[in-house]
């Protein structure tokens, strides 16, 4: 893996970069100078390696987090797509933390505008801002970006290594590059002679990279296919290698206590209990937090337990109903935004019914099945760290400041994760596992949270209230004015990842409520947001997944009110605004076999929310089974223009549809005495296999921009649900989770 | 205390406080990762290994009480050489994450052998206590059946 990060540094300075008798391809190219930390001042073109050739074989870098979302193949296959090979027969790694692999879609996701009705210019200038996001070094997996991110610049990687590699089969063999092909990792010429890519390794490093065309949709091999996915042997067998697996001879092992009051510190701990107990060799004082590192992750788990601390007190509202005192006030202040403003919502027209509506969703924790973990080695002049992460560069960045090293003497090797759903994109489980590292120089320590620990120190999704006004006339919406309160997620999230105090209109906070895809004449969207108090950070489909359920809930109540269909409903509002929403409503509806009316014992209901520049339409049916609210089948459609992989796309729509009903049914972060009250997955429990409902899913391809797969599927779930609750029991679910509010078989 | 373990077929000797779970012993002891910690309470099915053919919940087994043959997930079926129940999952590409798999597998194996044709009905009951954030649970069902078919074909 070393000899991978240099081959990351390196190939910013060449083009095909030859290393250790191999060749690492890259071709994307920035328009304007970089500046490049290995040369500096240099103006030359900055290269991506994505393709490593040595004599052993290919090796395709997948530098994004694969936590379940199929990313990983995902891009292999891009590149595949173009260099003729076949994305499971050679090595697929997630390589080094290196600036070369940025993510230029996540920072396009911020430009201004809704998104479903973004010109082809505003989509180039999101190529051009997604050039800035270089400068932070934001190699992250996240906003659904991934296939954005890479669907043409990893094509372009594997078009310039194959052309590169014909350009040497040809002058190896003395004749035109004209007339070879490719194939199976190969280059064929004419007479039946054959050349495998890794006997020509040596060659092609001493060649400038080729540029060439895409090749046309119709020739795609892989993309819009199913490729098997390169993970699942290993995820059966369990030789998968999570960050929890990581395994380094001498390794000890970590437990911690961290202050339940986010924030605050520690005053005093006493370790009298822990010292004498099994297995425990340190015990260590990290300022705000104590450690126990050990022989066993268990005996580790048990001492730190028997310490006891005196904490410092939490410094924001010590209960729920506190916290969300000062979301509601909030709404006293100045609006952060108002990024929709269409007509005029004070000016009804004459006879139209008015509907009011508060609507208030809990803080949400991120439970991923694998609790937070890394492993660190403090050498005194480097430091190497092994985590399941979703920004190594971020990882390595603040690992670097903790550690007093610059940030090329920190290695950062990224697993598999158990779960991310935005948890991992935080570094403060790497960061603990540094601080615990720098104690113990020269001996590895892998630290694990308990679930207790992982629990109750996230960074949760906000606590939100969603106050909405409308309006009906005559069966038609004329009027939508929504508030929405909640801690903003980008300032202090994103502000935490880059570094930086953000400012502005808040587009993330608001994301999925001021852009739906409806023509309602009167729409005014404002975003207020309430000071920093829990640490939020980015759950799965961010803001959307409070403002896909004020959206959609409101637009329920309308149609209700109105005696309207709600499937009929929306279909309307979105078929006057933009077709590709119209189209996924019609395609739920025949899926389903919408009709409108249910037999009595049965409810039905409808959601339709535009997020990460996808629109999603769900049907979900819910049935009374003996007083009890069965969750009983979905039915799912999307359009996401290009599905790289359909099948895959599939399995992120149920899955995101799987997320999002869990948070509906049970979700829910509440806080006494400053602390987080759920400690477990028997107080935070989620859908298990008798509560998940049959679901049908159908992937469109038909919008003009490409769509992200990995988050859209949460945001309908919710009100899905809630307005099927609706159709069954004429009881209005204007608050989460629904376990509060109804009996739901579990 | 001194214990000898017997795990996918070999013995194992471990030297290790009584009331150390099973899982931690596996894991950090004898360095068989494949079988997971989610949540120490036995509410996520994440560390579930079989002992004696029936599924349990390693993380709530001390090694003083363990008794019997241990088969973890490393023992069902290797990469080369797959089990029909992880050949299934892979025909229907069921994990997502992976984390929680070596449990839901372990479990589903453990049904099997006992009921070798289960109804829906059958699987939702044996599979309730086995948690999946990223739900799969759809392709979990349909791989079970699918390995039911194989298991039954061969």
């Amino acid at each position: 893996m070393a000899s991978l990060k240099k081959i990351a540094r390196r190939s910013f300075l060449v083009g095909s970069a030859a290393i250790l008798g191999g060749v690492a391809f890259g071709t994307y190219k920035y328009h304007q100078p970089a500046p490049n930390p290995l040369e500096p001042g240099a103006g030359k073109a900055v290269l991506n390696p994505f393709v490593f050739l040595d004599q052993s074989g290919v090796t395709l870098i997948a530098p994004r987090a694969e936590m379940g979302q199929g990313v990983r193949t995902s891009w292999a296959a891009l590149i595949a797509e173009e260099l003729d090979v076949d994305p499971n027969a050679v090595n697929v790694i997630h390589g080094p933390a290196a600036k070369a692999y940025y993510n230029s879609a996540m920072m396009a996701e911020a430009l201004p505008g809704r998104g479903y009705n973004a010109s082809d210019f505003q989509h180039s200038l999101g190529q051009v801002v997604g050039n800035f996001s270089k400068f932070l070094d934001l190699q992250v997996t996240g906003g659904s970006s991934s296939m954005k991110d890479g669907f043409e610049r990893m094509r372009r990687a594997g078009a310039s290594a194959r052309e590169t590699l014909k350009e040497a089969a040809a002058q190896k063999l003395g004749v035109s590059r004209a007339l070879l092909e490719t194939k199976d990792g190969h280059v064929l010429a004419p007479g039946g002679v054959t050349l495998s890519y890794a006997e020509l390794a040596v060659e092609a490093a001493g060649i400038a990279p080729q540029e060439v065309e895409l090749r046309p949709a119709a020739q795609w091999k892989y993309i819009g296919k199913t490729v098997p996915r390169i993970d699942m042997v290993a995820k059966v067998t369990g030789t998968a290698g999570f960050g929890v697996d990581t395994r380094i001879p001498g390794m000890k092992f970590a437990a911690i206590k961290q202050n339940p009051h986010f924030g605050a510190g520690m005053r005093s701990f006493d370790a009298s209990a822990a010292e004498a107990m099994a297995g425990v060799e340190q015990i260590l004082d990290l300022g705000d937090a104590v450690a126990v590192v050990g022989s066993n992750t268990w005996l580790a788990q048990q001492a730190v337990n028997a310490i006891t601390v005196d904490w410092e007190p939490a410094s924001y509202p010590q209960t729920t109903e506190g916290l969300f005192a000062e979301i509601a006030a909030s709404f006293d202040g100045s609006a952060n935004s108002t990024l929709r403003d269409d007509g005029d919502v004070d000016d009804l027209p004459e006879g139209a019914e008015v509907i009011e509506a508060e609507y208030q969703l809990p803080y949400l924790a991120h439970a991923t099945m694998e609790p937070m973990n890394a492993t660190a080695l403090y050498t005194g002049d480097a430091l190497e760290i092994w985590a399941p992460n979703q920004g190594p560069t971020v990882v390595q960045k603040s690992a670097a400041e903790l550690a007093g090293l610059e940030t090329e003497a920190v290695t950062v090797h990224t697993t598999y994760l158990g779960g991310g759903f935005g948890r991992r994109i935080e570094v403060d489980y790497a960061d603990r596992a540094v601080q615990i590292a720098r104690q113990m120089k020269g001996t590895p320590v892998q630290l694990t949270w308990s679930r207790e620990e992982d629990m109750r120190h996230d960074f949760y999704r906000p606590g939100a209230i969603g106050r909405y006004r409308a309006a009906i006339k005559d069966g038609k919406a004329v009027m939508v004015h929504g508030k929405i309160a909640a801690q903003s997620t980008t300032q202090e999230g994103a502000g935490r990842m880059l570094g930086l105090p953000m400012s502005g209109p808040d587009k993330g906070h608001v994301d999925a409520a001021f852009n739906q895809p409806l023509a309602i004449p009167n729409f005014r969207v404002e975003g207020y947001i309430t000071k920093p108090m829990i640490p939020v950070g980015f759950w799965r489909s961010v803001a959307a997944s409070f403002n896909g359920f004020f959206s959609d809930s409101i637009i329920d109540e309308m149609a209700h009110k109105a005696g309207r269909d709600p499937l009929e409903f929306r279909l309307e509002l979105a078929r006057a605004e933009w077709e590709p929403g119209a189209k996924v409503l019609e395609t739920v509806r025949d899926m389903s076999g919408w009709s409108g009316k249910t037999p009595e014992g049965i409810g039905r209901g409808v959601a339709f929310v535009y997020s990460f520049g996808t629109p999603v339409a769900q049907v979900i049916e819910v049935a009374d089974q003996d007083g009890q609210i069965a969750i009983k089948n979905a039915w799912i459609a999307a359009d996401l223009g290009t599905a790289v992989d359909p099948r895959n796309v599939e399995a992120q729509l149920f899955s995101g549809l799987a997320y999002g009903l869990s948070a509906a049914c049970f979700g829910e972060i509440t806080f006494d005495g400053g602390a987080v009250q759920q400690e477990n997955f028997p107080d935070y429990d989620a859908i298990r296999m008798p509560s998940m409902p049959r679901v049908e899913v159908a992937v469109l391809q038909e919008q003009k921009h490409m769509g992200g797969a990995g988050e859209p599927g949460t945001p309908p779930a919710a009100p899905a649900l809630a307005n099927a609750i609706f159709d069954l029991t004429g009881t209005r679910a204007r608050r989460l989770p629904l376990m509060h509010d109804f009996d739901l078989l579990s | 205390m001194s214990k000898t373990l017997r795990i996918n077929g070999k013995p194992h000797q471990v030297d290790l406080p009584d009331d150390v779970p099973l899982l931690w012993v596996l894991r950090d002891e004898i360095g068989l990762t494949g079988t997971k910690f989610g949540c120490g309470v036995a509410a996520c099915g994440a560390c579930t290994v079989q002992v004696n053919g029936e599924a349990i919940r390693s993380c709530q087994l001390p090694l003083g009480d363990v008794e019997g043959d241990i088969t973890t997930i490393e023992g069902l079926g290797t990469p080369d050489n797959m089990a029909a129940i992880q050949s299934a999952w892979v025909e229907h590409q069921v994990a997502q994450c992976g984390y929680c798999q070596s449990g839901q597998i372990m479990q589903a194996a453990s049904l099997l052998a006992e009921n070798p044709t289960p109804s829906d009905a059958d699987i939702d009951e044996a599979m309730q206590g086995n948690l999946c954030r990223c739900g799969t649970y759809p392709r979990i069902r349909a791989a079970i059946h699918s390995a039911a078919k194989m298991m039954q074909e061969a």
